[in-house]
Order: structure tokens, then sequence, then C-alpha cells
């Protein structure tokens, strides 16, 4: 585990050295004038932290958990208000010559006090609903970094509700948080009139999903009402299709109107039914789907009022409604471009042209992998990849093998971290995500990320090394 | 105790490799299956530097050259990457001031005027500096990012000489970007005579340099360390078939007057002598100014860029009677020994073909020296009426096959653009004129004189001319002799046999050599001590002064000169169209003219035929 850490971040070094190398003066990759040479410095002070983390007592990290948890939490108050302005987010702390992004050491902090939390005895999402503090654990720091105005950051922390998931959090909320951004998606992807009235495609495909939820729904909960089932499927198709025959050949109206019709005569179906035969889980499968409904009308106003106009702006870039190659999708064209042009064997180590003509913009950080890409090609990259998905599921049998709930929770906590971030940043740089900023563990420059995942591992690392003790 | 949820690791697992896969097969079309992305990286990191090939020299038939290469630059601008601009100080390195820089940037950036335009692209900003204008700007262009210097090589002409045969270079237009794709906007091409017939051959093949150039438009080196540059293939030297001396001389004597004057050798085919008067300077069509001064040339009442030689054309008047007597030889009408009565002219039809008065009857070769209408009239007649033909129609169709084997009425395909192909009347011609029944002979009788419908070019009657010295084939009349490293194109080497047997020429020689010897002959101002000279005089008759035309070979026997002088309202081809022929016969054929002629010479110099005939109507 520790060979594959030092292989990453020997690997992120070469390319953080590659990605600032320049043609005219080909500088020592030591050299403090380039970020290789900073970063060189950020690995030996993360070095030593992992050895001084190795040393450590296992059991004191259970000790400090709460207490980092909440100095964490004050650091991140007292950022917000001390931190200067850089490029937009009020995130950094400059002590002396280095500067500190508190948020990157947030996320071990976190992590801990969620492990703390969850391995208290009995707790158990299913029956205590005081187990949804778990929830505020998250949340709390998610809020702080969001007023640093860190968005991607704060996403990170969403990773969590994935350990959550490991220690018994119902998949069904996993499912609707799915079935919300599918539902934002496409309602704001096509936003067109295609209709007679002012419902958009989007808004039509979006209901005509929630019937599809609905149907499959029911019929997963309650397997043995197939009389049940026909009449609801009846309900849905019918009514649609005598609409569609009727803008065919008589009068035209919104068929949207028709598929809220149906919508609504369901539920009613479904609660009297359910009434009358006792059929269980009914009331949930009734709410959400009034709540999808509700979500889907409040899309709009969420798009337009919420979110900010550059964030407008990526998204329907993202979602390939408006084609800027020049603003707000220069970034990712220009990473697909040079990951495009590297083929199957790559334009070779420092021979990229892409990336050392400075055209990928933030390739020594966050689109770090275009140098990859460029000069390591379709082998290189599959590699690197391949690389991320073994450390990660190593992490995931590594978490589960160990006795103490403290260090499985804490190991998921890990591995969610890095798979978020990994799954992000590879998709953003790939053009199949939107364009969130967050650094690709060990490769992207900065010492805070590099130092943060650093402490994040080697705790799990040496929690794992101490998985026999048999007191907590 | 709480249920154990550990299946779910698998799931977790399973999300994991699930993305990762997707990840890969996302990374397998972008790098494998697209080479999109390769392009658009090439477009981003590739500047291309076109580097021109030198175009190829042309040479005289001794090896004088006669056009070369000499360096200017062209300043270039990119405006996308025009950055900070310090127009003051660029404009006081150019030694322009800033009201012409904008200017001239709003006439780049207007499509209608410059319909290439790219923002991407260098556009000319300023064409064809020479090297001492632009060293000031030299120096400090890296202050002026988006401007640049572009090395171009201009034509230079050793001679003011031969501007109409040469042709000239020019920048390339849309039609031409549209239909070669070897150009692009701002490069050059030959547009008229041999520049541009040759054009493939002398402009050679363009290099390229692949530099590296960064997100800001800066250069940072070679492309693959240069590796897939294309070094420029220079242009093919050309050797023409004229001679500059006789060119030269041609020109000179052809000065202040309008007309044209071309010089073949039998043998070859070869253009020894082009003129088309007025002519020019070449070189003012080339570098600054140039469009001001082709405006001035093409402005000109005497129609400066007419190619006279193959471009303008008129009836060949007598010089045809040689034609006709070839064909009528040929068809058995007449025999050299055949005689028709002249009464100073030939009356038929109760009108009269008006003759010279001369002795008579007389036979062929006497005809052809004294050049008697009569006779021509006569025999030509006989011919169309002859009932072995059938009819009008089927006499006329193989008269013009005949005629049409000399070149005449069709492109002869010299190597000169441009060519028009005179017009030779045929028996539908006939029939839409007069209806089907309604001519013979007599109707067409001014053919046989060589006026009514026939028009030839200079050019073509020169060819008559080889074709007789050759005793009846000619090679194409080409005016380039060599192609470095190449052949020529097999149609100048091919010798066309023309559908009149040898034997028949035999007179035709006798009564042009007649028309020099003979006290009755129209040509005897051409006589060169030493030299057996044959002419053959002709008029073009004309709305006001007649166009003189003559045509000569020599020697007799061995020709290696065919000429052809062709002077626009001329007068009677004694005056100016022979004596002018035999000076360039001296000139050619001995190197200089004699004391005891020079004042020949001081005479044609002399003479100004420029302003004769003002629309006579």
């Amino acid at each position: 585990m520790i060979l594959l850490y030092l292989v990453l971040v020997f690997w992120g070094w070469m390319t953080i050295y590659s990605a600032s190398y320049n043609y005219e003066e080909s500088l020592s990759i030591f050299n403090m004038d380039l970020v290789s040479g900073k970063q060189f410095l950020w690995i030996c002070i993360s070095m030593v932290m992992a050895v001084v983390l190795l040393l450590l007592d296992s059991r004191w990290y259970q000790d400090v958990a709460n207490v980092a948890y909440v100095l964490i939490l004050l650091l991140l108050m007292f950022t917000i208000v001390v931190a200067e302005d850089v490029k937009g987010s009020r995130s950094w702390l400059f002590i002396g010559p280095f500067s500190l992004q508190p948020a990157e050491f947030a996320k071990f902090a976190t992590s801990l006090a969620l492990a703390r939390y969850i391995s208290k005895n009995g707790f158990d999402l299913k029956h205590s609903r005081r187990d949804y503090l778990a929830f505020f654990i998250i949340l709390v720091p998610v809020m702080l970094i969001i007023m640093q105005k860190e968005m991607g950051s704060a996403l990170v922390y969403f990773a969590l509700f994935l350990v959550l998931f490991r220690e018994g959090l119902t998949p069904w909320i996993l499912g609707a948080a799915f079935s919300a951004i599918l539902i934002f998606i496409v309602s704001i992807r096509f936003s067109e009139n295609v209709f007679w009235e002012a419902t958009s495609l989007g808004t039509f495909l979006a209901l005509l999903f929630i019937q599809v939820l609905l149907l499959s729904w029911f019929s997963l909960a309650n397997r043995r009402e197939t009389m049940m089932r026909r009449v609801l499927l009846a309900l849905m198709l019918i009514p649609l299709f005598l609409a569609c025959l009727c803008n065919a050949f008589f009068w035209q109206f919104d068929l949207a109107y028709v598929l809220l019709g149906s919508l609504a005569l369901s539920l009613i179906y479904i609660t009297w039914a359910s009434l009358k035969k006792n059929l269980k889980n009914v009331f949930a499968l009734v709410a959400s789907i009034v709540m999808a409904i509700a979500f889907l009308y409040a899309t709009d106003f969420l798009f337009e009022k919420v979110l900010q106009p550059h964030q407008q702006m990526r998204t329907k870039v993202f979602l390939g409604m408006i084609d800027d190659p020049n603003n707000a999708g220069y970034n990712v064209n220009q990473a697909k471009i040079s990951i495009g042009s590297g083929g199957f064997l790559g334009k070779g180590y420092l021979e990229g042209t892409q990336t050392k003509l400075k055209y990928v913009p933030e390739q020594d950080t966050d689109f770090i992998f275009c140098t990859i890409g460029e000069e390591f090609g379709f082998l290189g990259s599959t590699l690197l990849i391949v690389l991320y998905v073994y450390f990660m599921i190593r992490l995931i049998l590594l978490a589960e093998r160990q006795r103490h709930r403290f260090s499985r929770v804490y190991g998921y906590c890990v591995v969610s971290i890095f798979f978020f971030h990994v799954l992000i940043n590879l998709g953003m740089v790939l053009g199949i995500m939107p364009v969130i900023g967050i650094p690709l563990p060990f490769f992207s420059y900065g010492g805070s990320s590099l130092l943060g995942f650093t402490i994040l591992l080697f705790i799990f690392l040496r929690l794992d090394a101490d998985r026999l003790r048999i007191s907590v | 105790m709480s249920k154990d949820y550990s299946s779910r690791s698998t799931v977790i697992i399973a999300m994991v490799v699930v993305v990762a896969l997707a990840y890969i097969v996302r990374l397998a079309h972008l790098q494998l299956f697209s080479d999109e992305y390769e392009r658009s990286a090439d477009r981003n990191a590739q500047h291309v530097k076109t580097i021109y090939p030198e175009r190829g020299i042309l040479y005289d038939r001794n090896g004088e050259v006669m056009v070369y290469n000499s360096v200017y630059y062209d300043l270039m601008v990119t405006t996308r990457e025009m950055k900070n601009l310090d127009t003051l100080s660029f404009c006081r390195h150019l030694g322009i001031n800033v009201e012409d820089f904008d200017k001239r940037m709003k006439e780049i950036r207007n499509r209608r005027i410059n319909p290439g335009y790219s923002s991407y692209t260098p556009q000319v900003f300023m064409p064809q500096l020479s090297m001492e204008a632009c060293a000031p700007l030299q120096e400090h262009l890296f202050n002026y990012p988006g401007f640049s210097l572009q090395k171009r090589s201009l034509r230079s002409y050793s001679r003011p000489v031969a501007a109409h045969a040469l042709g000239y270079v020019g920048e390339v237009n849309r039609r031409d970007l549209e239909n070669d794709a070897y150009y692009a906007v701002g490069d050059y091409s030959g547009r008229s005579g041999i520049e541009r017939m040759y054009e493939e051959k002398l402009r050679g093949e363009k290099g390229k340099e692949f530099y590296l150039r960064d997100v800001h438009g800066r250069i940072k080196g070679r492309f693959a360390n240069g590796n897939k540059d294309v070094p420029p293939v220079p242009g093919k030297d050309l050797t023409l078939s004229l001679d500059a001396d006789l060119q030269a001389y041609a020109e000179s004597l052809m000065q202040n007057k309008r007309g044209a004057v071309v010089a073949i050798e039998p043998s070859s085919g070869e253009i020894l002598c082009y003129v088309s008067a007025p002519t020019y300077d070449p070189s003012l069509l080339v570098g600054n100014g140039s469009s001001e001064h082709y405006r001035a040339l093409s402005d000109s009442p005497y129609k400066v860029f007419l190619n006279r030689p193959i471009q303008s054309f008129y009836p060949p008047g007598s010089t045809f009677k040689t034609l006709q007597a070839l064909v009528l030889l040929q068809e058995g009408i007449i025999t050299p020994q055949t005689k028709y009565a002249c009464h100073q002219g030939y009356s038929f039809a109760g009108m009269k073909l008006g003759c010279h008065s001369h002795e008579s009857p007389m036979a062929l070769a006497p005809s052809i020296a004294t050049s008697c209408n009569a006779y021509f009239a006569a025999a030509y007649r006989a011919m169309v009426d002859d009932e072995k033909y059938g009819s009008s129609q089927a006499s006329m169709q193989v008269w013009r096959n005949h005629v049409s084997s000399f070149g005449y009425g069709e492109k002869l395909g010299v190597d000169i653009a441009y060519e028009q192909s005179g017009f030779i009347p045929d028996e539908n011609f006939y029939d839409k004129l007069y209806g089907k029944r309604g001519w013979k002979g007599a109707t067409i009788i001014s053919n046989s004189i060589g006026q009514g419908e026939i028009l030839a070019t200079p050019m073509q009657i020169a060819n008559l001319c080889a074709i007789i010295a050759n005793r009846g084939w000619y090679y194409t009349p080409h005016m380039v002799k060599a192609i470095e490293g190449e052949s020529l194109d097999p149609r100048f080497t091919t010798p066309h046999r023309v559908s009149v047997d040898s034997v028949h020429f035999q007179p035709i020689v006798d009564g042009m050599r007649a028309a020099v010897t003979e006290s009755f002959g129209t040509s005897r101002g051409v006589a060169v001590p030493g030299i057996e000279v044959c002419g053959k005089t002709g008029t073009a008759q004309n709305a006001g002064v007649d166009h003189s035309i003559f045509m000569c070979f020599a020697p007799k026997e061995n020709p290696q000169i065919a000429l052809l002088v062709f002077i626009e309202n001329g007068g009677f081809g004694a005056t100016w169209a022979v004596p002018m022929a035999s000076l360039l016969l001296e000139q050619y054929l001995k190197g200089d003219i004699a004391p005891n002629r020079k004042w020949m010479e001081t005479r044609l110099l002399n003479a100004n035929l420029m302003e004769v005939e003002p629309e006579q109507k």
C-alpha cells in the first residue's frame, strides 16, 4: 500500500514537472521556480508526516477524533473571516511562505468524527432516528466550505454518504438523489418547447420518467399485486394514447397535463387500494412521487435563481446546449484535444505539445491528467486508472478486514473521498462530468491536498496495522 | 446487534469498477477511435511557415538570361495575433503615417476588397518591400506581434523586351484559389504569356516549415525538430526559342507603330521573334505601382494588352494566294503551266475584281510574284463551280479541309496563353448567309485573294510561311525550346503534314522568289545581298488606311527563318513592311546591318504610324 502510494506520488511529481516544463529553458525538476520543485518540498513534508502518523498510537486517533473535528470547524470559520479573496474563493490561509487550504484537512477530521460517531454502540440507521445526527457531522463542514465559496471541495463530503450506505443507510436515499439529478438534467437539457403549449420536452420526459419510476417501485414493493399493476399501466398508457390521437386529429393541447392527470389518478388509486388491502410502503412511495413532481417544477427556479450565472453557463455547456469552445467550454475542449492527440502510446514524456505550450489551463492542478493522456497515451492513462482502481479496491478490502467498526468506517471514508475525487476529476477532464474544480489525488500540484490525502491515508494504514488489537 | 451490511462492499467495488471501465471506454474513444483531436492539436500547436521556391529562370535561345528573380519582402499581418501595437513607432519604421495604417487595416478586414480575409492567417499588409525598405522594421519586428516578413522573389528583366511573349506574374485571384489547391491567398502565379502557360513548371513546389506555437501565439521552436519540414523545390528553368537580339531589334523597328512581327525557325517550329506593338517594359508590371501601371496600359487607346500575333485577326490578303495556289494544284484545277488572262482585273457577273496592270496571260509562278488577282479569282471560281464535286457545298468542304490542314480557322496550339483561332468559312456558313442554292463560285470570289470572310492571325500567316519553307509540313510554333530536366510537350515535337503534296510547293517557292528578284515582283525591297529571300506581300483591306502584311523566308534552300511583318495601317507592303523584313532577315542571318543599309534602318526607326487612320467610317 505504501509502495502504491509512493508510485502514485512519484509519477504525479514527474507529471507536474512535465506540465510546468518549458521548451526554451529546461530547468531541473528540483528548481524551486517550477511547481515541481515546490511539490518536491511538499512531498518531503508529507513523507515526514506519514512517518509521524505511523508512529502514533492508533487509539490516540479515536480519542482525538472529536477534538480534531471541532478544531477544524473553528479553523474553517476562522478562514472565512480572515482569508483573502483568491480567484473568488476565501479558502486560503497564508502562514509565512506557505499557503494552506484548511478544507483539505477537514476531510480527515470529518472522517475521524464520523467513524467515531458510527462506531458507538448500537448505531443503527434503520431503527434509531437519532442516529441521523451522522448527517450533520457531514453537513456542517459542507456549509462552512460553501461559505468559503469552494463548491468543489464541499461536494466531496457528499461522498461520505457512501460510507453511511455501507453502514446501513437505505439505498432509496441514493436512488432518490440519483433520480433528482436525472430529473434536473433532463428538464434543463431539453428546455425548448416542442409541443403546442408551454411545457418543454424536458418536463414531458421527466414526467414520463416519474411514471416509470412509480410503476417499477410499486412492482418491486408489491410483487403479488398483478392486477393492480395492470390497472396502473392502463391508467398511464390509455390517457396518453388517447391524448396523442386527439392531438393528431382534433385539437391540440399540452400533453404534460395528461401525464400529470394520469399520475394523479394512479396515486389516488394506489392510496385507495392500499387502504383496502393494507399494503405496506405505500406512504413513502406516494410522498416520493409527489416530491419528485414538485422538484421537477422547481428545477427551473433552482437553475435560474440558485445557481450563479457562471455555474448556469458551465451546466449548459456541459449538457451540450450551447457550444462555446472559447469561454466556459474552453478548458474541457482543450483537455479533450490534448488527451485525444495522445493516441495509443502517447507522444512521450516531456514531448506533449498541447500541455507544453500551455493550451490547457490549470494543467498542473485540476487538469493534470491531460499531461498523462497526451504524453503516455491510452496505455499510460489506462494504467493510471487501473492503479487507482487497484488502490481503492485494496482499501475496501483492508477496511472490510477491520475488527473495529471505527477503523472500518474510517477506511470507507478514505475510499469514498478518493473515489469521489478520481470520479469527478477524471470525468471532468474527459468531458463527461461538469467542471468542478477538485484535485486528482497525488497528481495535482498543491501542498495542502497532497498533505491532506497523505494524512487521510496514513491514519488508516496506522489503524490497519493495529487491527488485531482487542481493546477499543 | 445491528444487521451485517458487509455484502454492500461488493456493491461499492462494483461501482468503482464500472466507473473505471466507463472512463477507459471514454479514453479509447478520445485517443484511439477519433483523429479529430489530433488534428485539433496540430491546428493548435503547429504554425506552418510557407517557404516559397525560386521561380524558374527564362533564358533566350543563346543562353542569355531574360527573366530572373530578385528578393523582396511582403509585410504580413495576422490580425488576431496583433497585441498592444505601438502604431506610431510601427509606422515610423515603415515610413508611413497613421492614416495610411488605419486605411490599410480597414482594407485588409474588408472582405469585399480582400475576399480571402481570415483573422487567423497572415494577410499582406504591404507588398514587395525592398531589403533596404524593411531593414529598420526587421530589427524591431519582435515588438509587433502579428506582423511578420515573408520573403518573396519578384521577376526582374535583363532587357525591357518581349513583354507579350513572357507575360507577367501577379497575385492569384479567387478563381485560381478555387481551381488549384496549391495556391493560398496572396500567392503569385503567371497571369499571361509564357509565365501562365508554363506556370506549373516555373512555380516549383512550396516548402513548409513547422513551428511550435504556444497558446499566446508565440513561436517556441521547431515542431518535431524540423523532421516534418518540407524543403521547397525550385521552379524549372526554361530556355526560350526567342533570340533576344532579334527580338530587341524588331521591337525597336516597331516603335511608334502598331502591329506584329513573328519569326519562326521552319525546321523546328521555334519562335525566334515575337513582337506585339505597341509594347511595354515588362518590369512595369512588377512590384509597387504595378497595378497603376497596369491600369494605365489597359486604358491606352492603342490596345497595348492585345497580344497581336495570336489575338488579332484580319483578312490575310494576298499572302493567302500562296495557300490558294497549293489547294488548286492539289485538286488538279490548275497546273504550274495554267495561264489565266488579266485585263487589269477579273470581270464576272457584271462586276470586276480589280488588278494592277501587268503582262497577260501569266503562268502560276509569275502570277504569285506579281500577285495577280484575276488569276486566283478565275481558278478559285473554277474549283468551287467544278462539277466533279457535285455542288458548291461539296467543293467548299474539300477546299476548307485543305486550308484547315495549314492551321487556319483553328487555334494552332502555340504555348502562349489566350490564342485566337481566326476564321475560315465553310459551306454551312454560306448556306445560312445566302440560302442553300443561293451561292456559287462568283458569290464568294473575294476568298480567292484572301479577302471576304477569311480571317487569320499573324501567327497563322507566319506558320504558313514556315510550311512553304518546309515544302509541306510544320511543327506547332512554340516559344519554349527546352525545360530543365524535362522533355518538351510531344505536341511541339510531332511534325504535322499538310494535305497538299510536297511536289506542289516548288512553283509557289519559285513565285515567292520571283517576287523578290523579278522586275514585276511585289517584294523587291526585301532583297538582302547574298541571301536568297522568298517573299509575298499582302494587304488587309481596312476601312481606313490598309494594313500591310509581308511574309518571307530565307534562304530559299534550307530555310532558317520564316518571318511575318504585320503593320496596322501600313498601307502598301513595300513602304514599311518589306524593308523592315529585309532588315530583320539581315540582322538574324548576318548578325548586323551593312553600313550601306543603315539609311533603311533610320527611316524605319523614325517612322510614326501610330496616328494614321483615326477611325474613318
